[in-house]
């Protein structure tokens, strides 16, 4: 048997859109979901507001402008582009974990080490020319960063210890180094609250708007440099055998324990440029409060997009434009922009249950033609595998 | 019962005009099937020739797109594998379903509780019940042992039970003797006699064709996704079924040749070796491999064949001992060196350590040649040379695939251990080390891996073949180790060896035969 013969156009078409469908089913599904779950939630939090007059085109109006601050005007979009540069960064260290059937639960602990290296560099060289101060200062948030994912690398490699404990731990770490030196050495002496000099000349040119900086362009180059790695590149292929099978890569000459430490590194690193581009981006200075939850909602970008480089653009896009369309959304309607860690949450949770999805809604699964062996693993559990197709 | 009166008795279960299309692949093509109650009949068909699409679309677990069931002449849609276990039809699994922490009675319970009342489970008559059951079909089963600790026999036994408690009147077994021993064979199909002579309705599915002719009253014999012939045991033989199955005619045992050995490739000496809890495995082991010659080791599972064999292929560190190759000392090399130094492992368990089943096959191809000239320059991958490669490969080896692109996991297992076979094969080699290379594998493919071995012997290579079957190390070995608790105990001449003394050797190590030497040295 041979590979299947040239059909005709509008079959090789319609083949094409149902294998797109297949793709982007469950999590259109799921996005469906969650803005109906969102609505609901909309519609009972007017019930227990006293003296309010119940208004069911409230989620409408809600909806309407969270998709109006984040794409409705120049601005919004680069508003928008500026919420999922760190995103998308995160969204690629997470998912090169997951290729390696790693766990990198530490984004966020990654993400903070890069900002805190980015920022104690970039002070440093804050009055240097901006061309050879921004690379130094990137370089050291990358370097802090891929530490941060060294780590419990080494650790798991060394003696096993499973990396969504250390990167945890890891995590909290991150935070109280950053809280003890920010209010510490690293202090603006006599400054009322604790708060780092700015990076001056370190600071990251706009390039877009008032506040479009060139990030977005950093991170859309990583996601080229993730697949090529991934997919064009005998190491990548080593990553992506030690994640899928590690016992049979052991056997076909790799060192499963070599990919795993250098993995978690280069996660680290791209989680650390996120910080990077976060501080040198937008904030050029670190508070004690330096924390979004940039690290956590990339492993929700990375699940999303199943861990496929290219995907994680639109799926950081997505969560991306809502932080930045959620504080037009609390204006214009009066909802919380908190409303927006709900909508991303019930994502994440409708995708969790992709199988009872798929069942309800009958869907097929993008490898069901394939049959088994279509899943990818995400991370070799305690007890099992846990895979999302 | 007269065959003139079985052919009077309507069938219990009938299969018209099944067909069942996967992309790229008919799966069951207008497959008729007919099983008239109290008879045993077998399906016979090699790996992915449409046997387990067939139970799955009569146990509900597939749709079919064309044909009917009919049940005792009624037609019927089974929708669901619980609508299958409603109309009477279960299925006991080559890999079972049960779980090994709870004990045998609350295992048959599971989804058929005898309940006291609307809490409680009544656990008192369950017992009584599933002690009957056994005794009706011939043994004696403890409820409340814990499943997981009996062996692999009876926990068949409890799925069959288990099929009875919930009155199943036909009973489909997928490969059941797979995973037992001869004795356990032989028992477990008194059980099944017994279970037709009640009157129940078995299919029995199975490529292996001498278990077949004993226990089937009649067989259907499927290839390629079509019935291809139905025979009853008396009117027919191995040599006819294997014709049927594979379509052509089959060499059952290979035509191996005489060897004829040169120097020796792969040396061990003294070699020890621990498993991954620190039990000493290999105690002392020496052994010679010489080039042009096949060495069989024969043993049961467990006796420290795994580490033997991880040991010399870089797997594991010896603790003790030399391997040497070719003169050049490699203990404690890594699995790559040694693939450098020419030497190739086909292992025993291919899904855990031969393939990647979720990469292509191509992938799979070139999983230990990946980083090296054709297929990879500096850190890039060459896919051209990968694909071109791949394609020549499945030509060659005659893999039966719709590309060499689709994932190994959609193969079937003939094909998937060709694949490892033919990437492990394909370089000039100094030792091949093979792992029970045909385990679960139709008689097509195992003719196909014997023949090539052959050819690799014959060109020159050292072969090390562990395996469990003794019919298998018999056939192909020019001489024969049987390993008993971690040591060789005998080596002995492959064509001359005589099946029950390493039958015994195998079993006891020979431990008679010291008392016996003392007894004529006394």
């Amino acid at each position: 048997m041979t590979a299947t013969a040239p059909a005709a156009p509008t079959r090789s078409l319609r083949h094409a859109a149902r294998q797109l469908w297949s793709l982007i089913a469950i999590p259109a599904v799921a996005i469906l979901l969650s803005l109906v779950v969102g609505s609901v939630i909309i519609l009972v939090s007017e019930l227990i507001i006293p003296d309010h007059a119940f208004d069911w085109t409230l989620p409408i109006t809600a909806y309407k402008a969270l998709l109006e601050g984040s794409i409705g005007s120049p601005q919004a979009i680069v508003n928008t582009l500026v919420a999922t540069t760190p995103l998308i960064l995160g969204g690629l260290s997470v998912a090169l974990g997951f290729k390696a059937g790693l766990f990198n639960i530490g984004a966020q602990g990654q993400f903070l080490m890069g900002a805190l290296g980015a920022v104690i560099v970039g002070v440093m060289v804050a009055t240097w020319p901006p061309i050879v101060a921004i690379p130094i200062a990137v370089a050291a948030g990358i370097l802090f960063g891929a530490a941060w994912g060294f780590i419990p690398g080494i650790l798991k490699a060394v003696s096993g210890a499973h990396e969504v404990v250390t990167t945890i731990m890891l995590n909290y770490i991150a935070v109280a180094i950053i809280a003890a030196l920010v209010s510490g050495p690293l202090k603006v002496p006599g400054s009322p609250s604790p708060i780092t000099f700015d990076v001056g000349n370190a600071a990251f040119p706009i390039v877009l708007g008032k506040n479009g900086h060139i990030g977005i362009f950093i991170a859309l180059f990583c996601v080229f440099l993730v697949w090529f790695v991934l997919y064009r590149t005998t190491w990548g292929f080593q990553v992506r055998a030690v994640g899928a099978n590690p016992d049979a890569a052991r056997y076909a000459g790799m060192r499963p324990r070599v990919v795993t430490t250098l993995t978690m590194t280069a996660a680290g690193a791209l989680a650390g440029l996120a910080g990077v581009c976060v501080l040198l981006g937008v904030t050029h200075s670190m508070t004690s409060a330096f924390g979004t939850t940039v690290g956590f909602d990339s492993i929700s970008v990375a699940l999303l997009a199943r861990s496929d480089p290219f995907a994680i653009v639109p799926a950081a896009l997505l969560f991306g434009g809502m932080r930045a369309g959620a504080g037009l959304m609390q204006i214009q309607a009066q909802i919380p922009a908190e409303l927006v860690d709900v909508l991303q949450a019930t994502i994440l949770l409708f995708l969790i249950m992709s199988p009872v999805l798929r069942r309800v809604f009958r869907l097929r699964s993008a490898q069901s033609a394939l049959g088994a062996g279509g899943e990818t693993t995400i991370t070799k559990s305690y007890g099992g595998e846990t895979v999302v197709r | 019962m007269t065959e003139q009166g079985e052919a009077l008795l309507a069938p219990a279960l009938e299969m018209r005009g099944i067909t069942k299309r996967y992309p790229g692949v008919v799966a069951n093509d207008h497959i008729d099937l007919d099983v008239r109650p109290g008879e045993i009949h077998a399906l016979l068909g090699e790996n992915g020739a449409g046997k387990t699409t067939l139970m799955n679309v009569l146990y509900g677990l597939a749709k079919p797109d064309e044909g009917e069931i009919l049940l005792d002449g009624r037609s019927v849609k089974i929708a669901s594998p619980s609508d299958a276990i409603v109309r009477g039809i279960d299925m006991v699994h080559q890999h079972f379903m049960l779980v090994p922490v709870l004990t045998v009675a609350e295992n048959i319970l599971l989804g058929e509780e005898t309940m006291a009342n609307p809490v409680f489970l009544d656990r008192k008559r369950a017992r009584s019940q599933i002690i009957d059951l056994g005794r009706r079909f011939g043994f004696e089963i403890d409820p409340d042992e814990k499943v997981g600790s009996l062996s692999v026999g009876w926990q068949q036994r409890v799925e069959i039970l288990k099929a009875l408690y919930r009155h199943a009147k036909i009973l489909v077994l997928d490969e059941p003797t797979a995973v037992l021993t001869p004795q356990e064979t032989k028992e477990i199909f008194t059980v099944l006699r017994r279970l037709a002579a009640e009157g129940h309705s078995i299919i029995f599915i199975s490529h292996k064709l001498y278990e077949v002719l004993e226990i089937a009253d009649r067989i259907t014999v499927i290839r390629r996704g079509r019935v291809v012939g139905e025979r009853l045991p008396s009117e027919t033989n191995e040599d006819d079924l294997a014709e049927l199955m594979v379509g052509r005619e089959v060499q059952l045992t290979v035509d191996r040749g005489e060897s004829h050995p040169a120097g020796a490739v792969l040396k061990v000496e003294g070699l020890h070796v621990r498993d991954d809890r620190g039990n000493e495995m290999v105690r002392g082991v020496d052994l010679e491999v010489r080039a042009g010659e096949i060495l069989g080791i024969a043993g049961v599972a467990g006796n420290g064949q795994d580490e033997l064999v991880e040991a010399i292929i870089g797997l594991r560190k010896p603790h003790a001992g030399t391997v040497t190759l070719d003169g050049a000392d490699v203990t404690g090399h890594t699995p790559r060196q040694m693939n450098e130094a020419r030497v190739a492992y086909v292992p025993a368990d291919r899904h855990r350590f031969g393939l990647i089943l979720s990469f292509p096959l191509s992938d799979n191809l070139v999983l230990t040649t990946y980083y090296r000239s054709p297929y990879a320059r500096g850190i890039m991958r060459d896919e051209a040379a990968i694909r071109r490669e791949a394609e020549a490969t499945v030509a060659k080896y005659d893999i039966r695939t719709p590309s060499a692109t689709v994932k190994a996991g959609t193969l079937s297992g003939g094909n998937q251990q060709k694949a490892v076979v033919a990437r492990e094969f394909s370089a000039d080699l100094a030792l091949l080390v093979l792992d029970q290379p045909t385990r679960g594998l139709d008689v097509g493919s195992i003719e196909f891996i014997h023949k090539q071995a052959i050819a690799k012997r014959d060109a020159g290579t050292a072969i090390l073949l562990v395996s469990a079957e003794l019919d298998e190390i018999l056939e192909m070995s020019d001489r024969i180790g049987v390993m008993y608790r971690g040591e060789i105990v005998r080596v002995l001449d492959g064509p001359t060896a005589d099946k029950n003394e390493v039958g015994i050797l195998m079993a006891t190590g020979g431990a008679t035969q010291p008392a016996h030497e003392a007894e004529v040295s006394a």
